[in-house]
């Protein structure tokens, strides 16, 4: 398996990270070597093995189903780069 | 008269709660080192108001004859990772400036109530990704440590952590908070001659603290010597009903529990730490280090940690899978950069946004993370390294069977100069080998320093402990310290 240029612009457009053909071509290599270090796991026998879910032994826990938070709509729109009449805006999406 | 600036955690508190000298005598010593010390770039914004106001409280409840609070007095140095309330929080990305937190992080807010007064945000490795504070957006931190050669090459201080390495080292702050995700406490601890505890997973709350790897990431203390840590750590531990891997458990009294003996407790060696071509200073070290143990009255098991070759592979493999998910909010809409080039449409947006705010580390891993974790890829990678994380845990409870304790070094070399390992990212990520299996297994871990190589830089051991076991942890820290008296500090050039 190897990681090419064709790869690397379908991950970059699966990660919504605009890339131009030279970096496309710089990053391939370097991806290329890392995952290639990355295969030995392969070799390793994980026959019966669960995958780890939780590091460390912990139930989740269940609070009360009631409001604990909100009203704090201009707080959470404080931040935003574009923000009108108590939303926030991004382009047009529907024609 | 003693320069204030000198004294760590434990000695600034007694001496405002005796009245030695007043806690704004030491916070105003503190920020005219820290205004002086911008060639190091240890800070990223800087906070004297906090800081001030924190002290005024302390004299105040001081003179008004009150119960001071557990770190009354202190300033201290955040991680720009943490969200704090009303000040910048950039985890030192292009993609956070501008974002000023409206609430602040569990771990910050516990120190502000213990009394603790903040003298600035310390610069990282952008989103915690990195080993030598070399990603960051806002520039290089710069080691305050430079090589006995006379050569004055610019030393990495590690990373992630680097700005709290450097500020703690360079006397800008008595301590510093860290994270520590894969190493990212520990081995810049190391590179400058501090001691940094990576507690269990779930003994911080992460709630606010900007997200890397979730299933690792844990907050924990920067500072001089292990009593200062212990202090540090049981202000920051505590259970957060906000952050659902937070541990339901009381903060033990670990500064009260601090003991220096270690009769009755086996530390073990594990033989896989035996990496090739590591420096034998460091080997020499090490050695050191089982014969402090021995003679705090330890007995010294070998044992086996067979998968330690697959952390590092099944980390790049486990982190940048939690990285590419958590950092996928980063979207130019609710906070931070938004690039909207001339009749872009929202996937444009994105994704120039992304393009322009991300540095190229952190979106390597993002595409690692997309990629082993995309349609045909998933079980390959990120099930299987989920699956060696396992036999990893499994490693670790098997040596527990004849062991209390392990002791390592801290890292595979002294610190390197700045770029010296930037063009390979595998060479970079091996720092990290003697680190990340501990953070896989989510196990307390801290480094000290031991001693100096012959460019004198500091090296630094390493304790592993079992789940929730600090205290053991510490107190073999505090053997160590005590035997190895390391005493050497950087010349102030800066």
């Amino acid at each position: 398996m190897s990681v090419n240029i064709a790869t690397v612009k379908k991950i970059a457009s699966l990660a919504r990270i605009a890339i131009t053909e030279e970096e496309a071509a710089r990053i391939a290599p370097e991806l290329d070597n890392i995952m290639g270090w990355i295969e030995q796991l392969g070799e390793v026998d994980v026959t019966g093995v669960e995958p780890m879910t939780a590091v460390i032994p912990n139930h989740l826990r269940l609070r009360d189903d009631v409001v604990t938070d909100g009203d704090v709509r201009d707080a959470v729109l404080a931040n935003a780069p574009q923000a009108e009449h108590g939303f926030f805006t991004v382009p047009k999406v529907i024609e | 008269m003693t320069d204030l600036t000198d004294l760590g955690v434990a000695a600034i508190r007694n001496g405002v709660r005796s009245g030695a000298f007043s806690a704004r005598e030491v916070t105003d010593a503190f920020i005219v080192k820290v205004s002086r010390a911008k060639a190091l770039n240890a800070f990223l914004v800087e906070t004297p108001d906090h800081a001030i106001a924190a002290a005024k409280e302390a004299d105040t409840a001081r003179a008004a004859g009150e119960v001071l609070k557990p770190l009354a007095g202190v300033p201290i140095g955040m991680k720009d990772l943490f969200c704090t309330k009303g000040v910048a929080s950039t985890a030192a990305s292009h993609i956070l400036e501008g974002f000023t937190p409206p609430y602040e992080s569990t771990v910050s807010g516990k120190l502000w109530d213990a009394g603790a007064g903040m003298l600035g945000k310390l610069n990282m490795d952008q989103f915690a990704m990195g080993s030598s504070n070399e990603t960051s957006a806002f520039g290089n931190v710069i080691s305050p440590w430079r090589r006995a050669d006379g050569g004055n090459a610019p030393l990495a201080p590690g990373g992630s952590s680097g700005g709290s390495s450097t500020a703690v080292a360079a006397r800008l702050c008595p301590a510093a908070t860290g994270t520590d995700t894969g190493g990212s406490i520990r081995q810049p601890a190391a590179f400058t001659g501090i001691s940094g505890i990576k507690p269990t997973y779930g003994r911080c709350s992460r709630w606010g603290v900007i997200a890397f790897a979730s299933s690792l990431d844990q907050a924990g203390p920067m500072a001089r010597d292990v009593r200062d840590c212990a202090i540090m750590l049981e202000v920051m531990s505590g259970f957060d009903p906000k952050d659902a891997t937070s541990l339901q458990l009381d903060v033990p009294k670990w500064e009260a529990g601090l003991s220096n003996s270690l009769i009755g407790k086996r530390i073990g060696i594990p033989k896989e730490y035996r990496v090739d071509n590591m420096p034998s200073e460091i080997e020499a070290l090490w050695q050191q280090g089982i014969d402090w143990a021995k003679d705090a009255g330890a007995e010294i098991v070998e044992v086996s940690l067979p998968h330690t070759k697959y952390a590092l592979p099944a980390y790049y493999i486990i982190a940048p899978a939690e990285a590419s998910s958590n950092l996928a909010r980063y979207d130019g809409v609710r906070y931070g950069l938004r690039d909207l080039p001339e009749g872009a449409n929202l996937q444009d947006m994105y994704a120039a946004t992304r393009a322009a705010g991300f540095g190229d580390e952190v979106k390597r891993r993002i595409m690692i993370g997309t990629y082993v974790l995309s349609a045909g890829f998933y079980d390959a990678y990120f099930t299987q390294a989920s699956k060696v994380r396992t036999l990893i845990a499994r490693d670790f409870e098997r040596a527990w069977e004849s062991c209390d304790l392990l002791l390592t070094p801290t890292a595979p070399s002294a610190a390197f100069a700045l770029g010296e390992k930037s063009a390979d990212p595998i060479a970079m990520y091996l720092n990290d080998v003697f680190t990340v299996p501990s953070s896989l297994a989510g196990l307390p871990a801290m480094s000290i320093p031991g001693g100096l190589d012959k460019a004198g830089l500091p090296l630094g051991l390493q304790i592993i402990g079992k789940p929730l076991d600090e205290q053991g942890v510490l107190n073999a820290g505090l053997a160590l310290e005590e035997r190895a008296g390391f005493v050497a500090r950087p010349e102030a050039w800066w």
